[in-house]
Order: C-alpha cells, then sequence, then structure tokens
C-alpha cells in the first residue's frame, strides 16, 4: 500500500496524517513539538507509519504545513495552514463555510467560499487571551493540569465572569474568585466563557455563514464545544474527538495526494 | 511624636512605608503578596513598625494604595497608586515631572506637575507585555532566579530581537532562541530591550517633560535602569526605595491628613500579635 503524508508543525504540536492511495485516512500520530522541529516532524509521521504497519519507502508524497513547515527538510511540498485547514475540514464536512481553529499559541478564524477556497481570514498569534494558552494557565493558578480541564468543568453549576483580555491579568482574577469561595469548576468554564465570545468575535471579523467547523485540541471537551453551539446554533460540526487536531495535517495530505496525481499524470 | 503610613498592596508585593512628621523614611518591609490579600497589607504594615520600631499607637493615619487598596482593612482611606507614585517621586526627587513605574503586572507613565499632580498617566490595562512579569517568564524559561537577569544581561553584548509581545508566549521564544544557539545573556538584553521600548511608547504617550523617576519594583534590576537610560538617552531618578514610591506617597498623603487634623483611632483593626 502506497501513502500521501501531510505534517502539521504547530507551536505546541506536531501532527501526522496519513492518506491511501484512494483518499482514506489510514492513520495518524502526534508528538509535542518543543524546539526540534524536523525531529518532531519525523517522529509523528513515523508513528502515524507504524500505526498503519507501513514503511517510509510507502509514502509517495509528502506535505507540510503548520508554523514550523519549512523547517520539514524531507517535503515534497508546503502549504499555509489556512488551505490545510480549509481542505481538512471540508473532507469530514463539506459544507463547511467557516472555520474556527482554536491552538496552543493561536486562534484562527477562516471564510471559505463554496468551493472550498480561502476568501478571507483572521488570525490571533500575538496574545495568549483567546488561545488554549489561556484556558492552561487559568488551569494551572487552580492548580489543575491541562488533562483535567474537560472533567473539571462538567461540574460548573454558577460561572463566574473571567474579563480574557489578558492570560497574565487572568490570575489576579482567579485568585480573587477563589478567595471569595468560588469553586474552581465555575472559575473554568467563566474562562472558558470568555475565549468563546473571543473567538465568536473573531468569526464575525470574517463574515461567518454556517456551516461552521469548530477544530483544534480544545475542541475535545464537551462543555467547550456545548457552548459554542449556544452562540451559534446547531449547524456546528465537530471532527470526532481523536481526529479534532488532525484536520490541518489532513488537509496537507488531501493537498499531496492531489499534487501527486497532477504529478503522475 | 505621630507617625503616618502607607500600604502599597500590589498585584505581586505588598510595600508598607512609615513616614515620621517630616517625611523622612522611618520604617519598611516588603512581602509577596500572595492569595491572601488582607494578610499581606496587615503582616507588611506589622513589619514596617517592628524595623522602625515604632508604637501602632503612634500611627495617626494610615492611607491603602495599589490593586488591593480596598483589602487593606485597618486603612483610614485609599487613594489610587497613580496619585501615590507621584507624590512619592515628587517628594523624593523634586524636579520629577515624568514617572515610570515598573511593577509585577503593570507599567505605568505618569506626568505630573512640580510637586505632585498628577497632569496624565497611561498604562498597559489590557496586556501583561513590558511588565516586570515579561522577566519572570523569561526567568522561568532559563531557570534562572530573578535577581540573577539584571547582572546576566549587562554582560549581553548582540541582543536578540525578541518578537513576541505576549508574556505568556515569552517562554518559548526564550528557548527557541536558546535551541538556536543564542547565548543566555544576549537573550536576557534582548528580553530587557523589548520591556524597556514597550515603556517608552507608554512615556511618549504621556509625553517627556523634565527628570524620569523610576519606580516600582523592577528598579531593582540595573540592567533595565541602564537599558532605559541608553534607549531614552538620560539618567533616570532611581532610589533604594525607588520600590517603595507608593506607599511611600500614601504615607506622605497619610501625614497630610494628621497635619489637617483628622487623625484616626490608632492602628483600629489591627489584632496585636
Amino acid at each position: 500500500m502506497k501513502y500521501t503524508v501531510g505534517i502539521d508543525v504547530g507551536s505546541t504540536y506536531t501532527k501526522a496524517a496519513l492518506l491511501t492511495e484512494d483518499g482514506e485516512l489510514a492513520a495518524t500520530g502526534i508528538r509535542p513539538t518543543g524546539f526540534r522541529l524536523e525531529e518532531a516532524a519525523r517522529e509523528a509521521m513515523d508513528s502515524a507509519l507504524s500505526a498503519a504497519g507501513a514503511q517510509l519507502d510507502d509514502v509517495t508524497y509528502l506535505a507540510s504545513t503548520g508554523y514550523g513547515r519549512n523547517q520539514v527538510s524531507f517535503r515534497d511540498l508546503q502549504v499555509t495552514d489556512l488551505t490545510a485547514q480549509a481542505w481538512g475540514t471540508r473532507y469530514f464536512f463539506p459544507h463547511t463555510l467557516t472555520v474556527l481553529d482554536v491552538g496552543g499559541q493561536t486562534m484562527k478564524a477562516l471564510r471559505l467560499d463554496d468551493h472550498g477556497k480561502v476568501r478571507s481570514f483572521r488570525l490571533n498569534d500575538k496574545c495568549a487571551a483567546g488561545t488554549g494558552a489561556f484556558l492552561e494557565k487559568t488551569a494551572r493558578y487552580l492548580g489543575y493540569s491541562i488533562q483535567e480541564i474537560g472533567p473539571l468543568v462538567e461540574y460548573a453549576r454558577d460561572p463566574v465572569p473571567i474579563s480574557g483580555v489578558c492570560a497574565v491579568f487572568a490570575e489576579s482574577e482567579v485568585i480573587n474568585h477563589v478567595s471569595n469561595g468560588a469553586q474552581p469548576a465555575d472559575i473554568m468554564h467563566g474562562a472558558m466563557e470568555s475565549l468563546i465570545e473571543r473567538s465568536v468575535r473573531l468569526m464575525k471579523r470574517v463574515q461567518m455563514e454556517p456551516e461552521f467547523t469548530l477544530v483544534g485540541g480544545i475542541m475535545r471537551f464537551p462543555t467547550m464545544v456545548r457552548v459554542m453551539r449556544e452562540h451559534l446554533g446547531d449547524e456546528v460540526n465537530v471532527p470526532d474527538e481523536s481526529l479534532v487536531q488532525f484536520t490541518g495535517a489532513l488537509g496537507a495530505a488531501v493537498l499531496a495526494r492531489k499534487r501527486r496525481e497532477m504529478v503522475a499524470a | 511624636m505621630a507617625y503616618a503610613a502607607g500600604v502599597d498592596v500590589g498585584s505581586t508585593q505588598t510595600k508598607a512605608v512609615l513616614v515620621d512628621e517630616k517625611g523622612t523614611i522611618v520604617g519598611r518591609a516588603l512581602l509577596p503578596t500572595g492569595a491572601n490579600v488582607v494578610q499581606a497589607a496587615e503582616h507588611a504594615y506589622r513589619e514596617a513598625l517592628t524595623a522602625g520600631d515604632i508604637y501602632e499607637e503612634d500611627i495617626g493615619f494610615v492611607v491603602g494604595t495599589g490593586y488591593g487598596r480596598y483589602r487593606v482593612e485597618f486603612g483610614d482611606t485609599q487613594i489610587t497608586e497613580i496619585v501615590c507614585h507621584a507624590r512619592g517621586a515628587a517628594h523624593m526627587f523634586p524636579a520629577t515631572e515624568t514617572v515610570l513605574d515598573m511593577g509585577g503586572q503593570d507599567t505605568k507613565a505618569i506626568r505630573i506637575r512640580p510637586g505632585g499632580d498628577v497632569v496624565d498617566f497611561s498604562m498597559n490595562d489590557k496586556c501583561a507585555a513590558g511588565t516586570g512579569r515579561f522577566l519572570q517568564s523569561a526567568a522561568a524559561a532559563l531557570e534562572l532566579d530573578l535577581a540573577e537577569l539584571g547582572p546576566t544581561a549587562l554582560r549581553g553584548v548582540r541582543p536578540v530581537t525578541i518578537s513576541t509581545t505576549c508574556t505568556v508566549f515569552a517562554e518559548s521564544e526564550v528557548l527557541s532562541w536558546l535551541a538556536r544557539g543564542k547565548k543566555i545573556e544576549d537573550i536576557l538584553l534582548g528580553v530587557h530591550r523589548s520591556i524597556a521600548s514597550r515603556s517608552i511608547t507608554l512615556l511618549r504617550r504621556v509625553g517627556i517633560e523634565g527628570q524620569i523617576t523610576f519606580t516600582g519594583g523592577v528598579t531593582k534590576n540595573d540592567a533595565m535602569v541602564q537599558v532605559l537610560n541608553d534607549m531614552l538617552g538620560t539618567t533616570l531618578n532611581v532610589s533604594e526605595d525607588s520600590h517603595y514610591m507608593g506607599a511611600l506617597g500614601a504615607a506622605l498623603f497619610a501625614l497630610e491628613r494628621i497635619h489637617k487634623g483628622r487623625t484616626s483611632g490608632a492602628g483600629k483593626g489591627v489584632a496585636a500579635s
């Protein structure tokens, strides 16, 4: 079996996706990015290859994407994260017109046209408020790890407002709420709401239209998706929990496969 | 003999200052604010009393300032830190017309009239970039003590350019420079320059006039003082007590109240320890 590969070198995690010659998603792999980007890319790919029982020789074409895409020296092709996300989200949800991608250090809103081309986009990559790092910091101030955020917010009863302008300032707010007796679950839920308000603002700036597709690691939290639906209505798609971080890598693999077909023809 | 007290509850540290009738500092104390703000204020006040060997009964008036000023439960009144820093700076350096206060989570530029009245101010109310916290992030990333930052940065020769503005992302940028083989001192010099340039933007917003007095916790960092001096082409007023400027200003306001005859019941609300 031959495969095309997409590797998404993100600020926090590096993800790889393998597509069969028929365009079926065969396997994925993920590694923390760290500071050796090429190594992370290779390891994420190796992990996906071994999950599919494949060898390096089985790879016919490889596309890299994400902020570290230029560091992947063994790539055949590189594409911007925006294009990769457009193709990756429409792989699962072909009617997607607006994409929200919340990463560890970035937040992106994309508006696609009917053919899946990126019409406009807005980016927040200069400020941790509005990114996964904001939730991670808030959790840390409360003494919880990022893995515990999902289960924790399920217990929220009476969310407290967190202003969400700055991930550093959130610390004093959290301390104030804790000393006033607020529950960690309610504080965390408040932080999540403020992140969601920011993301909806970003989506409005690209003239959002349904269907909406939400991707990125924090979309694994059911509360996150539920509150997003409260803001956006029912036409909200979220990929399966196990694939929600892989749409960028998948989109790159789709583009690698298209390019491979062009080259072969 | 009556004394006056100022307690400055900052986001990171709580400072207490006692002054005599002439406005001379006779006792001071500094503690981390931590989670229990009320207790931090009380402890700092107590420590300042002990340090100055002054009886609580002799304190005529207490002014609370800083973001936690309403948590100074024994305070007779509260005054914003902007006004207090201005007052403290004008007292210590009478030719001051511009104040730069760099604290743990906020940086303020304040324009004052000689004597200390505030004309205008500008601060980072939406973002922690350009504050002491940025230095803390860098120190954490490099596993250095906060006190080692300045001396290390002063050895820097070819500062890197820090592109991150967000304090949260600073940590990863510092580590990525390290991974690219840059020297710690050059990275740190870059960090100091990045913070300095943001605070200079704030200063320009209020207009730089007369002498500039540097206040707040970051005044303890010699590299920051030098980088600011270089970038501004002037010499900032800094004293050993620059750190206490907000508390000093508060104490001076308290003294004014005593002189006006509006004394409080001494030490109310503070349990004897």
